[in-house]
């Protein structure tokens, strides 16, 4: 039963992803991953050692997940089963996921994480993105006793939040750290006499825009900036142009939108249009995504955005380098690395305790430093990584940090010199 | 009174008191699995007791479902009430919305009306996110309570329960009677001096109250609401297809299409996990082309070759 | 002037989007809730031939045109003409429909979401120019010229042809059509492969400056209703004008009032054209 489910799945999956296959050796990787799916029940002794995912596949989150989530997975799971395995009790086990789709559905998410804790038994489970799915799966984790290292979650909360659910790690940031990264940024560049005082803010106006700009407000005042143009845009809007010419009419040196992915896109697409002349342009979610620079090429020199890496440590090439062979895929400039952190931190977490036991695990993360490819992970005492970039700028097709808080290697902001 | 009018009461007592006891034998997953099955019970049962008679395809219960856990959100992080206030005043404030929206739109006829409802979890999105944006602030719409699993479910019980009761007692009063004849026909019911507008709208009213407060109620599981999450058009499809699924025009139908539904559902995210919303396509088609009137359709067809 | 062109070309792609719609509800009477995910479709294979091969999204247009009509058509025969035969009156076909093309939805969803899971993003004319005092997008102003194309030749097409008299009259009334020895079933399937032609069309016009992943089919399937509601059902004419006041309102309000009131806006333009116009700008009343 068991063997079959494996490589149904693990068929399907191969399927799904036939645009990934076909680009390299597809009838190969079919072969393999089936022999790999009946070995991995009759040939190897070891039992696996079951992960348990439950990814937005379809619906509102879908296009960020698969950008940042999925493909960290598939690259970890070959990189740990390639090495033989996770070493536990003396003995290497194999990696093996069991996913879910809840599609973007928090009451799916719930009962698709109940069904891993306590039908599927999984030995542990890997975050999922936003911040809403992961407070709404905290509570299961809790109950369970399974680790939660939060990545796509930010939130000024934390300290309620790990006290509630002790089990319950952060590695993203805050929301006032997240704000504190542009507004440290815009000064830095009114300092360089790049930009005046003068700042143009529009956000989405959803939960986690709202947020974002209702915390940017005073810290923009506080810092000397004056707010020229202030305005929100429902999530959707299909013609952004108003916006983007409206915050033009007033004039700005900056221009900082607390934006989603699609407007993300659409924004920017209207500045060229409107050739909006500021010497800073920040947006905030997807700007860190390859499709990105893909889609605007060099327009988009200097633009800020979310988020930000040191693209110049070793770990940080190794990384990047083994994402994009492994699936293909360009790693997003931000989460990518943290969430692949995640999977660092848990394997080395489960070798380090040297048994599957959930709670020896999470007492372990507590106490320990981790080496990842983000630098070294500490949680302090609200089991909170203080360590993370806020703000990136693209430069010669790397989206590199340029404001962080406890990193200390990001770069120095320049100025957004046009559109071309 | 005779017996068999007192049936469903008899019936449903110890229904309700067996359900009641089933956190206790069952944990975890099976009982996640109850809670989805309430609250979609819940949901489609109400939605049948307006749309049945009335023919009205509503597609506003994500709309409503929404303002319930919006303004639990909202309350509690926003103005610091408690939880319990806030489930009060969700429900309240959803079924003054739904007056005032049945009182509007419920003299447009059929497809316009499913429409408008179709816009209307949008509009309120929309409205509501552009005055926390602009009047309110908010940091974060965080629903922090103790309340676990087994509390959920046992309120969602309470609603199912409370539901079936107002169903099983409208069937029986003088308003349920005049549903039934506009239900058959409107000019009829006109013509008996039933003020149909009125039926219509009361009805209305309860399917945005019993909305609200499973909204209301849900959102402590769900921990943190985002408007763009909890005002779902895709929840207002799933109750108005589970509700047809299972037939309409009985009041215990809506539940025998939830239950297949969810198992349905489950078997396809167990089996299928990386083709779920694919393979859920499929068996849409196929409910659709092979039981056309529903569970309740396909059982009265069992009964009655039975019978014959 | 800024409001009125940034409408107008608002407008032109709101019509894109509903005009197909129109075709299938008015005509074929099938509410169909894949037509978001339809336009989705024709957005994905303009970005995946313009990603892989470097192919304008204008040649792609074509394959698209002629996939739309051929898949549709097929979709029409297989799968909507039992359901069709099978009800008794237009409330039958109504709810058998919602949940047959919602299933259709789920599925096309899930291919898409196979095929490419992340946005659906790219440049494709995406430079200024200069219209009468404003800057407007290229990729805008082009598709609004096919939107002018396609309603011009939709228009054209119902008014002028005899094919197009057969539609207006089983628009009208399937019945009557019948009984004058229209063959309704066949007409129906043009109009409904005409208006999946239509809207692959259109997925394919606004992928060039809306960016789209699988699952947003919905909220254009959401817009489409509502314009072809407002405009009245089964009238062309109907869904062009309200969608040309719906992108002028959305536009004005964005412009005048707030960016964060133009959907809301929408809708209350929506609510008030169906109480003081309960059949729609266009629309006959029912019988």
């Amino acid at each position: 039963m068991d063997t079959k489910l494996v490589v149904m799945n693990e068929m399907l999956f191969s399927l799904t992803n036939w645009e990934d296959q076909m680009k390299r050796r597809n009838f190969l990787a079919l072969a393999g991953v089936l022999t790999a799916g009946l070995m991995s029940t009759s040939a190897l002794a070891a039992d696996p050692i079951k992960f348990g995912v439950v990814s937005h596949l379809t619906g509102p989150l879908a296009g960020g997940e698969a950008v940042t989530h999925i493909p960290n997975i598939e690259l970890w799971v070959q990189q740990v089963n390639d090495r033989g395995g996770l070493s536990v009790g003396g003995e290497k086990r194999p990696i093996e996921i069991v996913t879910y789709d809840d599609k973007t559905n928090p009451a799916e998410h719930i009962k698709a994480v109940q069904r891993l804790a306590t039908q599927d038994k999984v030995d542990f489970m890997l975050s999922p993105y936003g911040t809403g799915f992961n407070l709404a799966a905290a509570p299961i984790y809790a109950k369970y006793n399974y680790p939660l290292i939060a990545v796509s979650s930010i939130t000024d909360e934390i300290e309620e939040l790990t006290e509630r659910f002790p089990n319950m790690f952060f590695t993203l940031g805050s929301t006032s750290g997240f704000v504190d990264g542009v507004v440290t940024t815009l000064t830095k560049l009114r300092e360089q006499g790049v930009i005046g005082n003068k700042v143009a803010m529009v956000n989405v106006a959803d939960a986690f825009g709202i947020e974002l700009a209702d915390t940017a407000r005073p810290k923009f005042v506080e810092a000397g900036f004056e707010i020229v143009y202030d305005k929100s845009y429902p999530l959707g809007t299909p013609d952004l142009s108003p916006v983007v010419k409206g915050a033009k009419a007033a004039s700005p040196d900056a221009f900082v939108a607390w934006s989603y992915p699609p407007d993300t896109f659409a924004l920017a697409e209207q500045a060229i249009i409107e050739d909006l002349d500021v010497g800073a342009y920040y947006s905030a979610v997807a700007t860190a995504f390859p499709a990105f620079s893909k889609k605007f090429g060099g327009k988009i020199e200097g633009v800020l955005g979310a988020g930000g890496v040191n693209p110049d440590t070793p770990a940080m090439q190794e990384y990047r380098n083994a994402h994009e062979e492994v699936t293909g895929k360009v790693p997003d400039y931000w989460a990518s690395a943290t969430y692949y952190a995640q999977l660092q931190i848990l394997e080395q977490a489960i070798e380090g305790v040297g048994e599957i036991d959930q709670a020896a695990v999470i007492d372990y993360i507590k106490a320990n430093e981790f080496d990842t490819v983000i630098g070294p992970v500490k949680f302090d005492k609200h089991n909170n990584s203080d360590r993370y970039w806020s703000v990136g700028q693209w430069r010669d097709g790397q989206f590199r940090a340029v404001a962080d808080t406890g990193m200390g290697d990001s770069a120095d902001p320049v100025a957004k010199e046009g559109w071309n | 009174m005779t017996q068999s009018n007192l049936l469903p009461l008899v019936l449903g007592v110890p229904i309700v008191a067996a359900a009641a006891v089933l956190p206790l034998l069952v944990d975890g997953y099976w009982l996640s699995v109850a809670v989805y099955v309430l609250m979609y019970t819940a949901l489609s049962t109400s939605w049948a007791l307006f749309s049945g008679p009335t023919r009205y395809i509503a597609l506003s219960t994500g709309a409503f479902f929404g303002v319930g856990g919006y303004l639990v959100g909202t309350g509690m992080s926003d103005y610091e009430q408690s939880y319990w206030t806030m489930l009060v005043i969700a429900p309240i404030v959803a079924t003054i919305l739904a007056a005032l929206i049945g009182l509007v739109t419920l003299r447009l006829s059929g497809v316009y009306f499913v429409i408008f409802t179709l816009g209307l979890a949008e509009m309120i999105r929309n409205l509501v996110s552009w005055v926390q944006n602009n009047f309110l602030g908010s940091r974060g719409l965080y629903v922090l309570t103790d309340l676990t699993e087994v509390h959920i479910y046992w309120m969602l019980l309470a609603i199912t329960a409370a539901v079936f009761l107002f169903g099983w007692l409208l069937g029986r009063s003088r308003l349920g009677f005049a549903l039934r004849i506009l239900g058959n026909d409107e000019q009829v019911a006109q013509h008996v001096g039933i003020d149909t507008a009125q039926a219509k709208v009361i009805l209305f009213m309860t399917t945005g109250f019993f909305a609200a407060l499973v909204g209301a109620v849900v959102a402590p599981r769900y921990y943190y609401i985002e408007p763009n999450v909890v005002f779902s058009p895709e929840l207002s499809f799933l109750v108005v297809i589970m509700a047809l699924l299972g037939g309409i025009h009985r009041l215990w139908g809506p539940l025998l299409g939830v239950i297949p539904f969810t198992l349905l559902w489950e078997v396809i995210t167990i089996y299928l996990p990386n083709a779920t919303t694919m393979a859920l396509g499929i068996a849409f088609l196929l409910i659709v082309y092979f039981i056309p009137h529903g569970v309740v359709g396909l059982a009265e067809k069992f009964l009655k070759r039975g019978e014959a | 002037m800024d409001i009125v062109i940034s409408g107008l070309l608002l407008g032109g792609s709101y019509a894109l989007i509903a005009m197909g719609l129109n075709l299938q509800y008015g005509v074929a009477r099938i509410m169909n809730l894949a037509n978001g995910e339809l336009l989705v479709l024709g957005a994905l294979a303009a970005f995946w031939v313009f990603t892989t091969t470097g192919m304008s999204p204008l040649v792609t247009l074509f394959a698209v045109a002629i996939l739309g009509f051929a898949g549709s058509w097929a979709v029409y025969r297989v799968f909507l003409v039992p359901l069709v035969r099978r009800s008794a009156n237009q409330g039958q076909l109504e709810v058998d429909s919602i949940l047959a093309t919602f299933g259709m939805s789920f599925f096309l969803v899930g291919v898409m979401v196979s095929i490419h899971s992340e946005y659906f993003t790219y440049s494709f004319l995406a430079s200024p120019v200069a219209l009468l005092g404003t800057t407007v997008a290229l990729n805008r102003l082009v598709a609004f010229c096919f939107a002018v194309l396609i309603g011009g030749g939709l228009y054209l097409w119902l008014n002028r042809t005899r094919a197009g008299l057969a539609v207006r009259a089983v628009a009208v009334s399937p019945e009557a059509a019948g009984l004058v020895g229209i063959n309704v079933d066949r007409v129906s399937a043009l109009a409904f492969a005409v208006g999946g032609m239509v809207t692959g069309v259109a997925g394919v016009l606004v992928s060039t400056f809306i960016t789209l992943d699988a699952s947003v089919g919905v909220i254009f399937t959401m817009k489409a209703l509502i314009i072809v509601i407002m405009g009245g059902v089964g009238d062309i004419r109907g869904s062009i004008i309200a969608a040309l006041i719906l992108g002028m309102v959305e536009s004005a309000v964005a412009t005048l009032i707030d960016p964060g009131l133009t959907l809301a806006s929408a809708y209350l333009i929506f609510l008030l054209i169906l109480l003081f116009r309960p059949q729609g700008l266009f629309g006959r009343r029912a019988a």
